[in-house]
């Protein structure tokens, strides 16, 4: 049997099916017995039996909060505080000092945290640009951060994590100066909620709402989840979104060689992409 | 060269369960199981890292580490110094960082968290 679970194989055929029209990603062999496993929350709240009763229920029914749940259910929302950190480090250092002079006239910096999931990765560089301080005194500064799951959006913008998640990457410095300790968790402060935006966006088909285009775009252990075609296109959307001298930054196992010419390695900072047309006019100094 | 690492714990299993995690990661590990011991291996050697329990008989780990901060480590490297407690409340976690500790890990914890704090501060 296909999910080596109890469902038939035309069920686990419709939710993969289900999960690639909504979000372009697919599942290969090796995640496909995570379904059953997955989709046991989202049987239990809807009183739903098995898959094959999800399946006919979604086909069926046309219930809009069943289909959110479900594909949720399917992506691997997966994400930390300051995930390779030496990532991090190189942008606050070089990156963000090399947009600053990009930038200097229009004192304007858009960063998009595309997959942003439950939120982490966007925190960590709005904490991480406001301890800049002075460095962006004057500057229109934007965190936008996007995903597919309606959960995980929800769940960034009440910026509450479980004592687990806290603790992943998130220095103990950082976590009590810009997280209050509740019942329920740790809750970002105000302060830092107020500089991150989080919207439900398709990255396939949804244009981010950004004021700009993105100075510095963060699309990391996504793309990996899309098949070839899709994953081209992807690369034609990040660079469609992506200014003209920009950072791409991708998931530590992840690589542009082979997958798309409209990014090529970052001759400034190593790990980042910059976009490939860019390449002969560098009229900044980083 | 292995790193270093002493576990002051006064709970056995915890100190196995770190010893094991520890190890994996190919720290040289050496224990103590409240903070005057620690405190004696400190004036001997100098690991490269220290993972501190709160509470512990005879000397809790906030004593050890006003004691600690008073040791002479020459042209060493101070050892940095992780909590690793039970008191999660951050009251305790503000105390410790003003007391001088470069991070703190709350139990219960996995050895992803603990890799991740050792790698904050600089060991792993």
């Amino acid at each position: 049997m296909m999910g080596g679970g109890t469902a038939s194989e035309s069920a686990y055929r419709v939710l993969m099916s289900v999960l690639e029209s909504r979000t372009g990603q697919t599942l290969s062999p090796n995640r496909i017995w995570r379904i059953e496993m997955s989709l046991k929350p989202v049987l239990q709240r809807h009183g739903i039996a098995d898959l094959d009763a999800l399946v006919a229920a979604l086909v069926t029914a046309n219930g809009r909060q069943l289909l959110d749940d479900t594909v949720d259910a399917m992506l691997n929302n997966e994400t930390f505080f300051y995930r390779e950190h030496s990532v991090f480090d190189d942008i606050a250092e070089k990156a963000l000092e090399y947009l600053r002079v990009v930038n200097a006239r229009q004192r304007q910096l858009t960063i998009w945290h595309c997959g942003v999931s439950t939120g982490q990765e966007a925190y960590s560089m709005a904490m991480l640009l406001a301890e800049q301080g002075e460095r962006w005194a004057g500057w229109r500064v934007d965190v936008i951060g996007t995903d597919v799951s309606h959960h995980a959006i929800s769940r960034a913008r009440v910026g509450l994590y479980s004592q687990f998640e806290i603790q992943r990457g998130l220095p103990v410095q950082r976590m009590v100066r810009w997280f209050d300790q509740t019942e329920a968790g740790w809750l970002a402060k105000a302060d830092l909620r107020r500089r991150v935006d989080f919207s439900v966006q398709n990255m396939l088909i949804d244009r981010p709402p950004l004021a700009a285009p993105a100075d510095l775009i963060f699309c990391r252990n996504l793309l990996l989840y899309f098949a070839m075609p899709m994953r081209q296109k992807a690369f034609a959307r990040l660079r469609a979104i992506a200014a003209p001298q920009s950072f791409l930054v991708l998931g530590a196992g992840e690589t542009v060689l082979g997958q798309t010419d409209q990014f090529v390695a970052s001759p400034r900072l190593r790990g980042l992409y910059e976009p490939a047309d860019q390449q002969v006019r560098r009229p900044v100094a980083a | 060269m292995s790193k270093s690492c002493l576990v002051v714990d006064d709970s056995k299993v915890i100190r196995k369960v770190a010893r094991h995690i520890l190890e994996s990661m190919a720290f040289a590990v050496d224990e103590a199981a409240d903070g005057q011991e620690a405190l004696r291996f400190c004036r001997a050697n100098r690991p490269d890292v220290i993972l501190l329990d709160w509470n512990m008989p005879v000397m809790s780990g906030m004593e050890f580490l006003g004691a600690f901060n008073d040791l002479d480590f020459g042209h060493d490297e101070r050892p940095r110094v992780v909590f690793c407690t039970t008191e999660n409340s951050i009251d305790h976690i503000r105390a410790a960082i003003e007391a001088g500790a470069d991070e703190y890990v709350m139990k219960p914890f996995d050895r992803e968290t603990l890799e991740g704090k050792l790698q904050l501060v600089g060991v792993a």
